[in-house]
């Protein structure tokens, strides 16, 4: 139950280690409070389509698994996505286009394909929490140095005061690129010193 | 028409789906190590692109605002693209098995591509008509292609390159795609 958990932070990181859902980490990550909504929006979805897919699983023919799980997922984007709007209207608006899209998003197809039509329900709602807290984890790092290089602040919080100069590029779209490809070979390096 | 000729090119070069709107970043790195793979693959996602755009408008503006069903907009979207991509594959087999030869693998793979429901998202948000939405998904298309082509290329010589260990793979492939999309920032100031 922990190690289903715990995987998804380190071992087997959405986005660090199975490089998945690359497209919403790049886009929304200008700002670690963008990142906290994108993580905790896809993570609720994953969770319950986790959830569903796994009390379902021995009742969805396997030919035709692919669509009835994306259905189950745009059904709980479609969720999320309307209360978002309702409540959070900025950060909705923030986000645009990639709530929608978090129905494509691979890292939950691919949860569950991988892991929730195969396993019982408690061990895939772990496997769904551990992913989302990895993945939104994972936005907030990506976030906060591209806040912090790119406009000197850390959720709007000015950090080095009104001499510093920032680094444009950063929240621009080359620097969502380049900053998280140095990230990734960070993470590598680091996981190659502590082979566990 | 000067319209239509602008809003094709900068969904190519000012607004590329890959490098500045972030849609469509898996099958970037995934199918991106031989330039003919990332030929095939550009081929077949401005196919479906295209239709898809098209199809999707004709299903919002004559299903889905109708019957007053708009919030079912993203379900009805993933379905009929999941069906048309299905459908695509069948006809191509059908009709020209070369061209099944070619495009084959790749046509599953563009499902998930978050920039065919990218697009479809995009023009109902910009309230195109359909000549407009057509365009603008051939656009996109082409500018997908455009980008993964590129970036094949410099991948293969990435090989021969001689790189740390830690940067091999994806991580190198991003730092470049950052350099490409610094290249594409320079169309900002064209239309």
């Amino acid at each position: 139950m922990l190690k289903e958990l715990a995987k998804g932070l380190w071992k087997e990181n959405p986005i660090f280690r199975l490089v998945l859902g690359i497209c919403p980490t790049l886009a929304v990550t200008t700002q670690a409070i963008n990142g906290v909504a994108m993580g905790l929006a896809t993570a609720v979805v994953l969770v319950c389509s986790n959830l569903v897919i796994s009390s379902l699983r021995k009742f969805i023919p396997t030919r035709v698994r692919i669509p009835s799980f994306i259905v189950i997922i745009a059904s709980f984007v479609s969720i999320v996505n309307m209360i978002m709007e309702g409540f959070y209207f900025e950060l909705h608006k923030e986000l645009g286009l990639f709530l929608p899209l978090i129905v494509v998003n691979c890292i939950i197809l691919g949860r569950a394909e991988a892991f929730a039509s195969k396993n019982p329900v408690l061990s895939s709602l772990a496997d769904g929490l551990g992913m989302g807290i990895g993945f939104t984890l994972s936005l907030i790092v990506l976030g906060s140095i591209r806040e912090i290089l790119g406009a000197g602040a850390i959720f709007g919080v000015s950090l080095f005061g009104e001499g510093y100069l920032p680094f444009l590029v950063m929240v621009l779209p080359p620097g969502a690129f380049i900053s998280l490809g140095l990230l990734l070979g960070l993470m590598n390096r680091i996981s190659k010193e502590r082979p566990s | 028409m000067g319209e239509i000729f602008i809003l094709f090119f900068s969904a190519i070069l000012v607004n590329n789906f890959v490098l500045t709107r972030f849609l469509g970043i898996c099958p970037y790195l995934g199918v991106s190590h031989r330039v003919e793979m990332a030929v095939g693959m550009s081929m077949a996602v401005v196919f479906v692109m295209t239709l898809a755009s098209l199809v999707t408008w004709l299903v919002y503006n004559f299903i889905l605002v109708p019957f007053d069903l708009l919030y079912l907009y993203i379900v009805a979207f993933i379905l009929v693209i999941a069906t048309l991509v299905q459908l695509v594959e069948m006809v191509i087999q059908k009709v020209s098995p070369t061209l099944y030869q070619a495009l084959g693998i790749y046509l599953p793979l563009i499902t998930t591509n978050c920039a065919v429901l990218g697009v479809a998202f995009l023009n109902i948000q910009e309230g195109y008509g359909l000549l407009k939405t057509t365009i603008h998904g051939l656009g996109a298309g082409v500018g997908f292609g455009l980008a993964i082509v590129l970036f094949a290329g410099i991948r293969e010589r990435l090989e021969l390159a001689d790189i740390s260990d830690a940067m091999k793979g994806t991580a190198i492939g991003l730092v470049v795609a950052g350099l490409l999309s610094l290249a594409f920032m320079g169309f900002l100031g064209l239309f």
